[in-house]
């Protein structure tokens, strides 16, 4: 019998991945501090902090009307609904952290463009109807790609996805809830959110991304569990839905090709202009430039607080250095 | 470019050309991560719910309140630093929790009672 040692052996890489093969197998979640392949880490560190970042950089659009809203009742919805999305990006955030991405990089990565967010928060909000179709097609588009990532395989991502998903019921509910009412109004009122429903259509379309067939990294996801549906897939859900919605409010779909087709019980739209999409994806959006800039403009100008603040904690917490974490080990 | 639908509020790209890595000058910067527990209702246990950054533990539960419990999700936030936590390793799992597999007898359906044995 050999003397007993301390030193533990070398870890297996071959049994590791398969010890991880097993657990997507059988549907069992990821945590934090277990092995995962390099490449799951970091395309879910990319998914997780563009999607964070989206949340962020969504406040944008709907913030230039907090003080525009007609009511003091619109102006707390409205008020209620931008906080949550800074809540959501907070949660991707602290779901990224666990990776071993960092926060603050990750925010400097956002505005030096090197990552990207959503292609929606490019356009701008041109009327106040606008805030009402963010809330029914362009969250109700998110709540089709965001329901299934709650069964993502990542633990964190899927618990912070489960709790967004309960608050984004609230943000469609609300917008469908201002359209009607504006429907109900005079004229120009029915105008203004005909002319948001025309100019805010396709963009929601293309956000579930390009078709199946130029689609080339959705097959490792799909075999990873982090994604569960495929982007057409997704995209026939959200129309399907958003037809009979937008009948009973009583809006034209922008789509002369759109047709009940029997056989398959869906409808069919007509096709999506993929050049736009790519135009605004690489910066050359209407509000691409407006978002990085403002965004820039809340890290650097209240940079003074988040120091002042380190100053006082230092002061007051026996002079341990703020600056001496660790990565987030739930 | 390749693009994932699923970033959430829409297509984003997920290939080689976008950075993961976090360089160590920016992870210095940042304020302290704290881990944020909740309970949600008097009788129920602290839950872990996320992290947040905040420059000291006062600040760390506003922020906590303002971030995790918008809506009444909680009567009560404990936060602790993310560094002060001690956790078991996934590696020992095996050994950390064996003691445990092979102790049959310490559950109750170990024991053989006849069915007519009554409040048992």
């Amino acid at each position: 019998m050999s003397a007993p040692t301390l030193e533990r052996p070398a870890p297996d890489e071959a049994a590791l991945q398969r010890q991880f093969d097993a657990t997507i197998a059988a549907d069992h979640r990821i945590e934090p501090r277990d092995w995962m392949p390099e490449g799951y880490r970091r395309t879910l560190i990319r998914q997780v902090a563009q999607h964070a970042h989206s949340e962020i950089i969504g406040m944008q659009p709907e913030g230039d009307w907090l003080l525009a809203a007609p009511s003091l009742r619109r102006k707390a919805i409205l008020l209620a609904k931008v906080q949550d999305e800074a809540g959501h990006g907070m949660y991707l955030y602290s779901a990224a952290e666990t990776l071993g991405a960092d926060r603050a990089d990750l925010t400097d990565k956002l505005i030096e463009r090197k990552q990207k967010y959503s292609s929606i928060f490019n356009y701008p909000t041109l009327s106040y109807a606008d805030v009402g179709v963010i809330g029914w097609l362009v969250d109700g588009a998110a709540i089709c790609n965001q329901v299934p990532l709650c069964r993502s395989s990542y633990g964190p991502y899927a618990r912070a996805m489960i709790r967004i998903c309960k608050e984004e019921s609230f943000h469609q509910r609300q917008g469908y809830e201002l359209l009607m009412t504006m429907m109900r109004g005079t004229d120009e009122q029915r105008a203004m959110v005909q002319d948001s429903v025309d100019r805010w259509w396709w963009p929601s379309l293309m956000m579930f991304g390009p078709p199946d067939d130029d689609s080339p990294n959705s097959a490792q996801s799909m075999a990873w569990g982090i994604k569960r549906h495929s982007n057409d897939e997704l995209r026939q859900r959200f129309v399907d839905m958003s037809v009979p919605q937008a009948e009973f409010l009583g809006v034209t779909l922008p789509d002369p090709d759109l047709t009940w087709d029997e056989q398959s019980g869906h409808w069919r739209f007509g096709a999506i202009d993929w050049d736009e999409f790519k135009r605004v994806i690489s910066g050359h959006g209407p509000a691409n430039d407006e978002r990085i800039a403002r965004r820039r403009a809340a890290r650097d100008d209240n940079a003074w607080v988040t120091e002042a603040a380190t100053a006082y904690a230092r002061k007051h917490d026996g002079g341990r250095p703020a600056e001496e974490h660790a990565g987030s080990a739930a | 470019m390749s693009l994932t639908s699923e970033g959430g509020h829409g297509a984003v790209p997920t290939g080689a050309e976008i950075p993961v890595e976090p360089r160590p000058a920016a992870s210095r910067r940042d304020w302290p991560l704290y881990e944020v527990f909740v309970r949600g209702k008097r009788g129920l246990n602290h839950v872990h719910v996320g992290s947040l950054h905040a420059p000291d533990d006062e600040m760390a539960v506003h922020a906590a309140r303002d971030v995790y419990t918008r809506r009444n999700e909680g009567v009560s936030i404990w936060v602790v630093k993310a560094a002060d936590i001690t956790a078991s390793s996934p590696d020992e799992k095996d050994p950390l929790f064996a003691p445990s597999g092979d102790k049959v007898y310490r559950h109750p359906t170990f024991y053989e009672i006849p069915e007519d044995v009554p409040h048992m």
